[in-house]
Parts: structure tokens; sequence; C-alpha cells
């Protein structure tokens, strides 16, 4: 992939991730998150996972943001907008987010295979579906059976959780 | 030329912001958007280190994606059950601002 697309891309989910955090409508906030997520999916393609950047824009860019943009106008939370922002609290966060940063900039920097470049693949055709299945049917049997139950698990959850105790 | 650093750099920015968001903001749900931005900042790190690694074929080390592909579906299936922890509390208390959840608070 070239560097101006990477660039493109990256800086595309960087820059609407901060707009997540940073806007006071959760509605703004959720619309950012997709388009943060849909350059996150082009940075998965532009490193050959075609079958993990379909995934993404599937389950995230999707369901997962439909799931939080219908909470959200559910709850109306409009009245959230008026609050007053505690500005040593947030002085406080964003310190400890920035040492956080300043850590994983030193770890990669003393990393020693992050200055090399991505080694090229031997077939210009990716089969990643073919060999994920393969992997995840054979290999990983049993682990996804688990997850199978964990999604059961999840959806009884949620089901019992929003509804309404008889009294 | 792209290194696989400048993607571990991006990733890492990315985990931060979602921490800051963690750290900043006090609307639950907001909280929840900063949570699932952390955990795809780490699904590109090991994407990276996926097509980085190759397999003796030539080919990506697949095993690297299928575990990006259970971090996907236990994240959707995490964010399904903390909405409704959400919608529930809502019910309960008539909001989603942390600072009005204070029972436990010392």
């Amino acid at each position: 992939m070239s560097p101006i697309l990477f660039w493109f891309f990256a800086l595309l989910m960087l820059v609407f991730g901060v707009a997540v955090v940073v806007n006071r409508n959760p509605i703004a906030s959720a619309l950012n998150l997709v388009v943060s997520f849909l350059g996150l999916a082009a940075l998965f393609m532009s490193l050959d996972a075609f079958f993990i950047g379909i995934i993404q824009v599937l389950v995230y860019a999707g369901a997962v943001m439909v799931l939080f943009l219908f909470i959200i106008m559910l709850l109306d939370l409009r009245a959230e907008r008026l609050r007053k922002i505690n500005w040593v609290a947030s002085a406080g966060g964003v310190a400890v987010a920035l040492a956080l940063l300043i850590q994983i900039f030193y770890v990669i920097g003393h990393f020693g295979f992050s200055k090399q470049t991505f080694p090229p693949l031997a077939t210009s055709e990716i089969d990643d579906v073919h060999n994920i299945g393969l992997l995840l049917f054979g290999n990983y049997n049993l682990p996804f059976q688990i997850i199978g139950v964990l999604v059961l698990v999840a959806t009884i959850g949620a089901v019992l959780l929003s509804k309404r105790e008889r009294r | 030329m792209v290194t696989l650093g400048h993607y571990l750099i991006v990733s890492g920015i990315l985990f931060a912001i979602g921490f800051a968001g963690v750290m900043l903001r006090r609307n639950l749900i907001i909280i929840f958007m900063s949570l699932e931005l952390m955990l795809n900042a780490a699904n590109l790190s090991l994407v990276a280190f996926s097509r980085f690694h190759l397999q003796p074929g030539g080919v990506p080390d697949y095993n690297a994606q299928v575990f990006v592909f259970f971090i996907i579906t236990v994240g959707a299936a995490e964010v399904a059950v903390g909405l409704a922890i959400i919608v529930a509390l809502f019910r309960a208390r008539q909001t989603t601002h942390v600072e009005d959840i204070n029972t436990l608070k010392f």
C-alpha cells in the first residue's frame, strides 16, 4: 500500500477517534466512531487482511453502531449536554493518557523489528477466508464452539436485563 | 516506506485516545465507545504482526487473524450485554452519568 493512503486512513481514524472523545453530543460521537472504524477497516485491508476488514465493517460499523444509536435515542440523552466540566479532573485524565502514550512510544522505539518494512507476500492472490476457515474449524474448533455458547449467553443476558420487572 | 513501527504507533495512539476517553468522560455510553476504540487498537497491532510474520509458504500468519476474529466476536457480545445493563440502570436511576451513581462511594 502506498504511504499516502496509509497516512490518509490513519489520520482519518485518529482525528475521528479524537472527535468521539471530545464531542458533547452522544449521537455525534457515535457517528464519528463509525468513520473511525471505517478508517480502521481500510488499514486492515492495507495489511492484506481483507476478511478481517470486511468483518470490521459489518460487525462494528454496522451492527454495534446501530445498537449504540438505538440506545442513545431510546434514553433521550439531551440533558447531558448542559453539565459543567471539571477542569482539574480533565487535566488529570489527559496527563495519565499522555504518560501511557509516552510509554508506548518508548517501548516501540526500542523494539528491534519496528524499523523493518513488511516482507513481500509469495503470491498476489490472497486466500484468507479459506485459510481462516480451515484454522477456525480445525485447530481452533473448541474455542469456536465456546464462543458460540458465549454469544448465546450474551443474547439471553441482554433479553433478561432489558425485561421489565413485574411488581 | 511504511514500516511495522508506523502501524504499531498508530495503534498505540488509538489506544491512548480510547484510554483518555475512559478517563475524561462521565457519560457511560461515551465510556463504552472509548472501550471499543481500545479493543480495536489492539486488533490493529495484531493484524500488523500477522502481516509481518510470514508463514513458511509466504502467506500471512493466520493464527493472529483468527485471534482478531475471536476478539471482535467477544467485543460484540460485550456491547450487547453492556448496553442492556445501561438501559436497566437508566430505568432504575434515570441517568447515565457516572457521578450520579455514587451509592458505593466512600
